[in-house]
């Protein structure tokens, strides 16, 4: 399949490995992925701190960056909810009805990575090798708005060496919020760091999510504690193999 | 009297700037982040809150578990309070002719000091310088007990933790559990200094400290003249009340005083017996984690010779209109009061309440205290963004309330808000980042800089400190240091330059 990637700024600008990991799964898969240089950001940050009219263009701009792609896969489960769950909206109240119908046709293509895998190509084992005890964490809109359910889990418990330890209080948000963890710095520390203490509960050496944004945020913590877990990408675990060794 | 306009009110009837009476006892709140700062920092406060909303979320989720068919109660639910605030104009009529017909009398009160001025005539009336009440989340937006004070009446609180909060010289922190932020020991200390009658060697034994309190109540319900309560329900064909409550102070409160006085928000409003049924399924449950909560009394106007023979109902606007007119926001008005929200939020699991700035604290008050008084003070302009949109709000809400939603949208009315003004720090930053992040020229430029500012700031692939606004972060964070090379600089020498 011709893949779009919708890298995210985030992750084009501070993870690019992330990005090159996505490549590299759906490559391994005998995929065909492109990046369209026209994308730039999907607007989630502006639309969700109330700037949403500066948040239009940017939509337009993706849109018309990722048209006529069968699928787009983007890793990152919140910006794949802001594309999925809220540019419907956000084009209505804009009264743009050509960006309305850009929407109608880009948006139920646009995948996180995880559901991308299981639920569109129907794989769970990408051949991975990773041998290294790993904790995941879903993030919020993976778990609440997009409801990838266990897909993650999966393709995690399918990678070979892999030992997963369950989380305690999974599902509990991290306390990262966008915006949220600038604005509001001390409430947002102090969700961090309940997450935190579970994850170094588990003894993993390595936790995962499907977000860059809430694992720049409680890695931030980790490392400022000097944990020594490492934080990485759900794709970055998927990309490794044994010849990768 | 005459109803108000409610029903389907012209978008904008009330302007956001527009100042409103709203909720005098909370006037001149810090902003959520103030506020939240000295919450964060009590240790204790956040021991006794992480350990009460843990046990009553893990109750929950198994009384709901226990249901098959909850997400249908649940629409079902949603269906009935949207249909009723769609037609609100006819059902408060309707509500207020069969109250009339059975001997009550219906006040129509615009805002808080409308209301807190009719019930204080009316006790006046009632020759009474002294109320019982009800746990009432309606009197306590509308800061009744301060406003009778004014006018020299004692209004005693009945339920237990709103008693002890009173004791207190405190305020509710939670809509079910007024004084959650207070253990055993805490209340026994409030009860030993603050009770006249408590006990010699009160023990913080929970019996112990709720018989002081039925003790030191019981003699206040014998003798009280006038009761004051809200209602969680009101139902409209027969024009009946209902409250549901787990003590029987509440039960005491309506039955043996000869006057009572009921501040119930339009909202309340069902229109059948058959729709109350959805709703006592969801809340108990969705509140107190039980199937049934131990008392939900009743009562349709008066009955001679028997319970109040004198009965007014005042029904409270303060906002709700205004409310009913923003499309989005609505929502809000579904409400039933049941705290699950402020159980599962991460937010207010460390704040508390109080930092709220209202009586309706975490999720729920972070949108219905800016819908009820606009978005134009600090605290108002500063609760959409209590919250890190984790959603965990909305999927136990039991009347479907798209909290996450209803937040973002009343941002970009803060936003709005402020458009006009000539500067501001932070909209220059979302204007200028806009400009960049939707352009891909710019947004390669700003990364090439960043990898380079990386290279200078960064000591072993994290950034420690980082200067205003973004030392918000590193007080307590690493932050990355940009890559050398951002993904499409990558992509671009690796793959060329593709589509």
């Amino acid at each position: 399949m011709r893949i779009g990637l919708f890298v995210t700024c985030l992750t084009d600008t501070l993870f690019p490995g992330t990005g090159q990991a996505v490549v590299a799964v759906l490559e391994r898969l005998g995929h065909q992925v492109e990046f369209p240089a026209a994308q730039a950001c999907c607007g989630q940050m502006h639309f969700n701190t109330g700037y949403q009219r500066e948040a239009v263009p940017m939509a337009r701009g993706f849109t018309a960056a990722f048209a006529g792609y069968e699928a787009i896969v983007t890793p990152s489960a919140s910006c794949a909810s802001m594309i999925r769950e809220y540019y419907p909206a956000l084009a209505a109240q804009a009264r743009d009805p050509g960006l309305a119908r850009a929407v109608a046709e880009v948006a139920p293509r646009t995948h996180e990575l995880s559901v991308l895998l299981t639920g569109v190509l129907g794989v769970t084992d990408v051949g991975a090798y990773f041998p290294h005890r790993v904790t995941y964490h879903p993030s919020c809109h993976s778990l609440r708005m997009l409801q990838v359910g266990d897909a993650p889990l999966r393709l995690l418990r399918a990678v070979r060496g892999l030992d997963l330890a369950d989380l305690p209080d999974a599902e509990v948000c991290c306390g990262f919020g966008g915006t949220f963890a600038v604005k509001n710095p001390d409430v947002s520390a102090a969700i961090c760091a309940d997450k935190v203490a579970a994850v170094r509960q588990t003894g993993a050496e390595v936790l995962c999510a499907a977000d860059n944004s809430c694992l720049m945020h409680i890695g931030g913590a980790l490392d400022r504690q000097r944990s020594g877990v490492a934080v990485m990408h759900l794709a970055e675990i998927l990309a490794h193999t044994e010849d990768a060794r | 009297m005459t109803a108000p306009g409610v029903g389907a009110p012209p978008p904008g009837a009330l302007p956001a700037s527009a100042p409103h009476p709203g909720m005098p006892t909370y006037l001149g709140m810090p902003s959520f982040p103030v506020a939240a700062k000295a919450a964060v920092a009590d240790s204790q406060l956040r021991a006794n809150l992480a350990h009460a909303t843990r046990t009553i979320r893990a109750k929950r989720a198994v009384a709901v578990a226990e249901l098959a068919d909850w997400e249908q109660l649940r629409q079902a639910a949603k269906a009935i309070k949207d249909h009723t605030l769609a037609h609100l104009d006819t059902y408060l009529l309707q509500l207020e002719a069969n109250v009339t017909r059975a001997g009550g009398q219906v006040h129509w009160a615009a805002d808080a000091d409308e209301a807190n001025a009719i019930v204080a005539s009316l006790v006046r009336s009632a020759g009474a310088d002294g109320v019982v009440k009800v746990k009432s989340m309606a009197t306590q937006e509308t800061g009744l007990n301060e406003a009778l004070a004014a006018d020299g009446i004692g209004a005693l609180e009945t339920d237990l933790a709103e008693l002890i909060v009173q004791l207190g010289h405190d305020r509710p922190s939670h809509i079910l559990v007024p004084a959650i932020h207070k253990n055993r020991a805490e209340i026994r200390e409030i009860f030993r200094t603050q009770m006249p009658d408590a006990p010699a060697g009160l023990t913080d034994d929970p019996a112990a400290l709720a018989a002081a309190a039925r003790t030191h109540l019981r003699q206040a319900f014998l003798s009280a003249s006038v009761g004051v309560s809200g209602a969680n329900f009101a139902i409209a064909e027969t024009g009946s009340l209902v409250v549901v409550e787990s003590e029987g102070n509440g039960r005491m409160c309506v039955t043996l005083p000869r006057t009572l006085i009921s501040v119930v928000g339009i909202e309340k409003i069902l229109p059948s017996w058959r729709d109350l049924e959805v709703f006592l399924a969801l809340l108990p449950r969705s509140s107190t984690a039980e199937r049934m909560n131990p008392y939900t009394s009743t009562w349709t106007g008066i009955t001679p010779g028997d319970g109040p023979q004198d009965f007014h109902l005042v029904l409270l606007d303060n906002g709700r209109t205004s409310a009913l007119a923003d499309q989005t926001g609505r929502q809000a008005l579904r409400c039933i009061r049941c705290s699950a929200c402020l159980n599962v939020c991460p937010v207010y699991e460390r704040t508390g309440g109080h930092a709220y700035g209202s009586p309706y604290p975490g999720p729920i008050g972070a949108i219905i205290s800016p819908l009820l008084r606009g978005v134009t003070s600090p605290i108002d302009a500063s609760l959409p963004y209590a919250s890190t949109l984790c959603g965990a709000c909305y999927e136990v809400c039991p009347v479907a309330i798209n909290i996450p939603e209803a937040l973002v949208h009343l941002r970009a009315k803060v936003v709005d808000a402020k458009r006009e003004k000539t500067f501001s720090p932070e909209r220059t930053i979302f204007q200028l980042s806009g400009r960049v992040l939707r352009s891909p020229r710019l947004l390669a430029a700003a990364q090439r800089a960043s990898s380079l500012s990386g290279k200078l700031v960064a000591r072993s692939g994290r950034i420690r400190r980082l200067p205003p606004p973004l030392n918000r972060w590193t007080e307590t964070r690493d932050a990355p240091a940009p890559p050398p090379e951002s993904f499409r600089a990558w992509w671009a020498r690796t793959r060329g330059t593709g589509r």
